[in-house]
Order: structure tokens, then sequence, then C-alpha cells
């Protein structure tokens, strides 16, 4: 068999597992929209915690990560630590199970519904979800444009880019329109157990015939001994410190990641799920970055454009596995945008349809609609990916940054009890605008006295602007609430746990 | 030990925890242990240490400060 072949029979082969997968999971559902987002909050700890790790993984993992080490170094192990390993695990404690006990108080399926209940406020509830979906469709466009081009690229340009975005985008719909947040859940599972395992075998592969990590490292310190050195110009602190911060607290916000903080089964299932979290990031990013870093010590060369982790397995495993290993890379990439395809559907069908054009949409209705949404979602991104516009391209590149900006206005909504809705809405509005107009604007630069200062620039000293925006949006929500009183539909008891 | 000396003794393992995962009073450095630098064998063995003050955590004080006793 060719090695064409013989790579798209594997491709072909796991998105039919996945598909059965999804099967099954369609036949144990009932249809109602709690169940089809939420899986009747009823995932187990190994699920749960594979499934949301999966949906952090996408591409960055096996392309872009490996990438950034081979040019500069593994210093984004570290970056991947502290985001995830440390600070993300506690933002999972301190904003994830506060709304798993809201959630299961209330019956809160997305962030917005529990912000715009709480607040008594359509308008906020309205405003969360549109802000969401506006940083999430470019963000699924790029993972669609990844997808398309690594197939192109696998099957050596016999498919064209737009078929390759096509069959992606139609298996994807198909997918998720049977088989919810269950089987997307369960695919999550197999496939993040698959490529941890799948992972480990290519670092002992690549190193036995290397010397083993003291023979990869050894060469690397002849090639490119400042890889071994911590910190670097391109990883100076500051831009260890706003990537690791920014991304981890985004991450909270995607509205993928935080409706899984409310399908737990238990509590038990989350205190498991944040004990092992930051092992788990060690077990992927150790061997996937690391093996980008030795890559450029082995002579390894990488052609523009094209991605460093492909190359090396070619060169030390067999064509079968490497094969193997970008199936498995790509079907990552699609297990991220099927549960964002499925979350931003249910962010649009129950915080933007339902109150503001249908309020009589019933449960059983609004699985089936949920489903539209997901084709139409899909079908969009996928149009709108044919052409690449720039500006969407841009959004997308900067959605963790939007993202972060939701975060630290929730945080203090969700613990303390004299936020106002004035509050909220001047938080989320100011931050938003602030990283708005410095990701659009072009950067002024402004003469005052002698100093040079830049305006509307992305990093100021090497600090990203998004935390400055993080900032802004804390001391806003804090000072408009404090100025503020409460109007009489806003109910602070609902962020009480065991108030009722 | 008054609950007010607990909760600051988890704000500051917290900000411990974070601070360090990152050995910047090796900033520059570049010596090498089996195969891995040293710093990443920091790294390493700080995610471990993480890793046994979250379970610590999630034993004793987890419901401590969300107002439940039994879920």
């Amino acid at each position: 068999m060719s090695e064409l072949t013989l790579q798209l029979a594997i491709v072909v082969g796991y998105l039919l597992v996945a598909l059965l997968v999804g099967l099954v999971a369609y036949r144990v559902s009932t249809n109602v929209a709690e169940d089809y987002y939420l899986a009747n909050r009823s995932i187990g700890t190994l699920v749960l915690l594979f499934t949301t790790f999966a949906t952090l993984l996408s591409a960055f993992t096996f392309f872009g990560g490996p990438n950034i080490a081979y040019e500069q170094g593994p210093e984004w192990i570290l970056v991947m630590g502290v985001m995830d390993g440390v600070l993300f695990a506690m933002l999972w404690y301190l904003i994830g199970y506060k709304q798993w006990l809201v959630g299961q108080q209330q019956g809160y399926v997305t962030l917005s519904e529990m912000l715009g209940d709480r607040f008594g406020s359509p308008r906020l509830r309205g405003l969360v979800a549109a802000i969401s979906l506006f940083w999430l469709f470019p963000y699924i466009m790029l993972q669609q444009m990844g997808a398309g081009e690594a197939l192109t690229g696998l099957s050596g340009g016999v498919i064209p880019y737009w078929a390759g975005a096509a069959l992606i985008t139609a298996f994807m719909i198909l997918y998720v329109v049977l088989a919810g947040m269950r089987g997307v859940a369960w695919t999550d599972t197999i496939q993040g157990l698959f490529m941890l395992s799948v992972v480990w075998i290519a670092v002992a592969w690549v190193l036995s015939a290397v010397g083993g990590p003291s023979g990869a490292t050894a060469a690397l310190a002849e090639s490119n001994p400042e890889f071994l050195t911590l910190g670097s110009e391109y990883y100076s602190p500051q831009y260890i410190i706003s990537t690791a911060v920014v991304i981890g607290f985004g991450v909270t916000m995607f509205p993928q990641i935080n409706q899984r903080f409310f399908v737990a089964g238990s509590a038990r299932v989350l205190k498991r799920s944040f004990v092992l979290w930051p092992v788990l990031v060690l077990l992927l990013f150790v061997p996937t970055f690391l093996l980008g870093t030795w890559a450029a010590g082995l002579g390894i060369e990488v052609p523009e454009g094209a991605n460093v982790l492909p190359i090396l397995l070619s060169e030390y495993t067999p064509m079968w596995f490497a094969a193997l290993v970008i199936a498995g890379a790509m079907a990552a990439m699609m297990s991220s945008s099927d549960s964002m395809l499925l979350s931003g559907s249910s962010y649009f069908i129950r915080d933007l349809y339902r109150p503001f054009v249908d309020p009589t949409l019933g449960e059983r209705r609004e699985a089936w609609l949920a489903r539209g949404g997901v084709a139409v979602f899909a079908t969009a991104t996928f149009v709108a990916s044919l052409s690449r516009p720039g500006t969407l391209i841009e959004v997308g590149n900067t959605a963790f940054g939007g993202f972060a900006q939701l975060t630290l206005p929730v945080l203090v909504a969700l613990y303390w009890q004299s936020t106002t809705r004035d509050g909220m809405l001047a938080g989320i509005v100011g931050s938003q605008l602030l990283y708005l107009s410095h990701v659009f604007i072009p950067t002024l630069t402004v003469e005052i006295g002698a100093t040079v200062v830049p305006l509307f620039a992305r990093t100021y000293g090497g600090w990203d602007i998004a935390l400055g925006g993080m900032i802004l949006g804390a001391l806003l929500t804090v000072g408009v609430s404090l100025l503020t009183t409460p109007a009489a539909d806003e109910q602070a008891s609902r962020f009480v746990v065991g108030s009722d | 030990m008054s609950r007010r000396i607990r909760t600051l003794g988890w704000v500051v393992t917290a900000t411990v925890l974070t601070v360090f995962s990152v050995p910047w009073f090796w900033w520059g450095d570049s010596r090498t242990a089996v195969g891995l630098p040293l710093w990443l064998w920091w790294h390493i063995g700080w995610m471990g240490v993480a890793t046994v003050v979250f379970a610590v955590f999630a034993r004793t004080d987890w419901d401590r400060y969300m107002g439940v006793e039994d879920v």
C-alpha cells in the first residue's frame, strides 16, 4: 500500500470509529436540551478530565508548540505548566467548582444564563453570549483551516484545500448533531488516552535511535547550546508571565471549557480532576515540546510552512506510525472544534435566540434547534475560511485575550455579593473596548517631551495589553459596584450555595 | 488554628506554588542532568509538589470556602 493510501486510510478509519462512538452515545441519550448540552450532568472523572484536556490541546500541542520549541527552545513547557498545570487548576476550583455548585442548584446550562439570572438582566446575558460568540467564531474557523490544510498536506495536494475543509466540516456537523456532549466527551477520552500513549511511544522510538535523552541533549548542546539555557530574548519573564496568565484565565471563559464546569457527575469528580491536572499537563507537554527541541540538535530541516513533528517522526519511526500521529493530531483539532460548535450553538440558542426571539421555546424543540445551530455555525465558519479574511484571522489569534477579559468580572460576581449589574456591565464592556481597540487600531507613536510613547500597542515593555484589560475589567466591576446600588430584580442569593 | 490564619496559609501556598513553577533564580542557567536541563527537572518536580498540595487541599478545605458541608 502506498504511503498516501495508508495515511488516508488511517484518517478515515479514525473518523469512522468516532462516528460509531457518536451513534452509541445517541442511543443512550434522551432528547432534551440539558442532556444534549451537558450529558445530564453525569460525567465521571476520567471522561471529564480527558474531555477538558482534549478540548485544550488542539493543534498547538502537536504542531504549533513543537515548532516554537524547535526554533526557540523548550521553555514553553514552563509556560504550559504555569498556565494549565497551576493557574487553570486553581481556576478550576475557584470558578469551576463554584459554577458547578450554583449550576446544580439552579440548573444553568451556560455562563451567560447564570449571569443573566443572577443580575436579573437579559441584556447582560445577551452581551456575554455575543462577546463569547464573537471570539469563538473565528477561532473555530482557524481550526477548520488547520485541519483542511493538514489534509491537503497529508494527501500531497491530491485533496484540494476547500474539499479537505468541506469534508471535515461535514463530518463535524454529522458528529455533533448525533452525539451531543456525551459523544463528544467519550471520543475525547478515547482520543486523549490514545494520543498520550502514542506521544510516549514516539519519544521512546526517537530516543532509542539517538542514544537516549543524554545523547539527544548532547547533540543539542553542540548545535543550539542557547536552548538549554533558561530564558532568552524570546522567552523573557514578561512573555512567560503574560502568556501563562492571559491564556490560563482566557481558557476558563472559552464556552466549551466553561460549559464543562456544569457537567461533572459529583463533587468528587471535580476534586480528582483538579488533583490530576498538573501531572496530566506534564505527561503531554514535556514529551511533545522536547521532541521539537531535540529535532533542532538532530539536524532536522523544516521547510517554510511545514511542521517539525511529522518530519521528525518520518525520519525516526515507521511510516504507519507517523501517519497515526498525524491522524491523531488532526482528530485533536476536530475534537476541539466539535466541542466549540456544541457550546457555541447552546450559547446562541439559549442566550440569544430564546430570550430575544422566541421565549416560548421548549426543552425538546431547543435540543433540535441546537442541532440546526451547529450546522449553521459550522457552515458559516467553513464559508468564511474559504476566503480567509485577515480581520477574522486576527480575531481568532487574539481569542484567548478576548476571553480572558471576562474572567475577573465573573470571578468577582461569583464571590462578592455586593457586585451590581452596572458593575458587571461596566467591567465587561470597558475591558473588551480596551482590548479590542488595541487589537484593531494600528500602533501610534506619540512624542511627549523627549520620550516616544506607543499607543494602541499589543505589548508595553513586553507585557501583553490583555493583562491591562483584565485589571481594568476587575477595577471597573468593583468600582462601579461600589458606586451603584443593586436593581430590584438582582438576586445575590443565587450565587450563595445552600441558600435554597 | 484560626480560620483566618488557615486561609492566609492557603493564599500564600497558592502564590508560592504559582510563582516558583518557573525557577526564576536559575535564570540564564544551562546546567543539565540525566539528559535534561536542570531547570526542567525543577519544573517537573514542582508539578509533582503541586499535585500533592492540590490533593491535600481537596481532602481538607475544599468545601470550606464554598459554604457547603456535604454535596
